[in-house]
C-alpha cells in the first residue's frame, strides 16, 4: 500500500539468459516494477532468469508472495528461475517458505549462469 | 548486526520473520489440539496441488483506529474476532514470529478438523500466516492495515493452492465457506473498534489455473481424513490411558 522503494535493471548476459538486478525494498507494492522488468527480460526469449539479489535492503512477506507469482509466470512460459546475491537472513527465508524448492539459489552470479 | 557468512547487515525487519525451521514443533499445552501439525513442515503455494488464487477481503474502519493500534489489537486477539465453528489455539507468544497455533474447525459432521498455522512474519503493519501440510490450503495468508487515503483500511491477502486432490474436490464449498468466514471476521473486528456497519468487499482472482499434479501425493497429509481416524480411535486412546499404558 505504501509507495514502492525498488530499482530494476535487466541485462542478459548470455543467450537465453536474462538477469534482473533487484535494489531495494521488496514488498507487494513492487508487483509492477517486478512485472515490468520480468516483460523486459522476457522480450529475448530468456529461458532462464536470474534474480540478483545483491542489492536488496528489505523484504516482506508481501515481497515472498510477489515472488511465488513471478515463478508461476515463469513456469507458464517453461522458464527456470535463479537467483543469487542473498543475505544469510534471506537464504534462510527461502528455505523456509520452501522457495529455494522452486528457485535455484547461488553464490554468485557466475555459478548461477554455469548451470545453464 | 550482520549476518555470520557474508558480512551483509540484517535488514531493519529481521525481526519480524519467524526462524527457520524444517519441522513444526507444537508445545506440550497444545499437543491435544496440534496432533496434526506436530512434525509436520509448512507449505508455500508451490507445494499445493490446486489451482493458485489470490483472494483479498477488505473494509475500512475510516478514522475509528490507527493501522498500527488495530494491528497489536488484532494479533492480541486473533481467534476473538473469528465467527463461530472455528478456534484459534493462540500459542503463549500470541501472534509473533515464529509461534505455531493449532486450530479447530467444525466441519458440520460432528467432527472438528485440526490443523495449525506458522506465523511466518509479523511487524507493526501486518502479519502473515503459513500453512503446514494437512491443512485445506497450501500458502500464505496476510492481514494488514494502513492508511492510504480516507481512514484504515484492512485487508486479508490470500495466496493459496488447495494442498490436495480431495481438498481440492471440495474447493467450491470450501471457497464460500472462506467467504462466510472471513467476511464475519471483518465484520466482528469493525464492530469491536464502533463501526458495526463496515461494508467488507471480496475479491478472487485465479493467478494459475494449473494443478500440481507431482504434488498429488500431500493426500497422505489430509487433516480431514486424519482428524475423522484420531476421532474414531478416541476409544482405543481412552482405554490404554485408563489400563496405564
Amino acid at each position: 500500500m505504501s509507495e514502492p522503494v525498488l530499482a530494476m535493471d535487466v541485462r542478459h548476459p548470455a543467450d537465453g539468459v536474462a538477469v534482473i538486478d533487484i535494489k531495494g525494498e521488496v514488498t507487494a507494492a513492487c508487483e509492477t516494477i517486478l512485472m515490468s522488468a520480468y516483460d523486459e527480460a522476457n522480450s529475448r526469449s530468456a529461458k532462464l532468469i536470474i534474480l540478483n539479489f545483491e542489492g536488496l535492503d528489505y523484504m516482506n512477506s508481501g515481497g515472498i508472495g510477489m515472488l511465488v507469482t513471478l515463478l508461476v509466470r515463469a513456469n507458464r512460459q517453461h522458464q527456470q528461475l535463479a537467483a543469487y546475491g542473498l543475505s544469510d537472513h534471506y537464504r534462510q527465508i527461502f528455505e523456509l517458505t520452501r522457495l529455494d524448492e522452486a528457485i535455484a539459489i547461488h553464490d554468485a552470479e557466475s555459478t548461477a549462469l554455469a548451470a545453464v | 548486526m550482520t549476518s555470520p557468512a557474508n558480512d551483509k547487515p540484517l535488514p531493519r525487519n529481521a525481526a519480524s520473520w519467524a526462524a527457520k525451521v524444517d519441522h513444526l514443533q507444537v508445545s506440550a499445552e497444545q499437543s491435544a489440539a496440534g496432533y496434526n501439525i506436530q512434525g509436520r513442515r509448512v507449505t508455500g503455494p508451490q507445494q499445493g496441488f490446486g489451482k493458485l488464487w489470490q483472494r483479498t477481503y477488505s473494509t475500512n474502519l475510516g478514522d475509528a483506529i490507527d493501522p498500527k493500534a488495530l494491528i497489536a489489537d488484532w494479533k492480541l486477539h486473533f481467534g476473538d474476532y473469528w465467527p463461530d465453528g472455528a478456534t484459534f489455539h493462540t500459542a503463549i507468544t500470541g501472534v509473533a514470529p515464529g509461534a505455531v497455533a493449532p486450530i479447530g474447525i467444525d466441519t458440520g459432521a460432528g467432527m472438528t478438523l485440526a490443523t495449525g498455522i506458522l506465523v511466518l512474519y509479523a511487524d507493526d503493519e501486518s502479519f502473515t500466516f503459513m500453512t503446514p501440510e494437512g491443512h485445506m490450503f497450501a500458502g500464505m495468508i496476510t492481514f494488514e492495515a494502513a492508511a492510504p487515503d480516507d481512514g484504515t483500511l484492512v485487508e486479508i491477502k490470500i495466496l493459496i493452492r488447495t494442498n490436495d486432490p480431495l481438498y481440492e474436490l471440495g474447493w467450491p464449498v470450501m471457497r464460500r465457506r472462506e467467504d462466510t468466514f472471513w467476511m464475519a471476521t471483518l465484520a466482528n473486528l469493525a464492530a469491536h473498534h464502533g463501526v458495526p456497519d463496515a461494508v467488507v468487499t471480496e475479491s478472487t482472482t485465479c493467478v494459475d489455473r494449473k494443478r500440481l499434479w507431482s504434488n498429488w501425493g500431500n493426500v497422505r497429509h489430509n487433516a480431514g481424513i486424519r482428524s475423522g481416524l484420531h476421532m474414531v480411535t478416541a476409544p482405543v486412546r481412552a482405554l490404554r490411558r485408563s489400563s496405564g499404558h
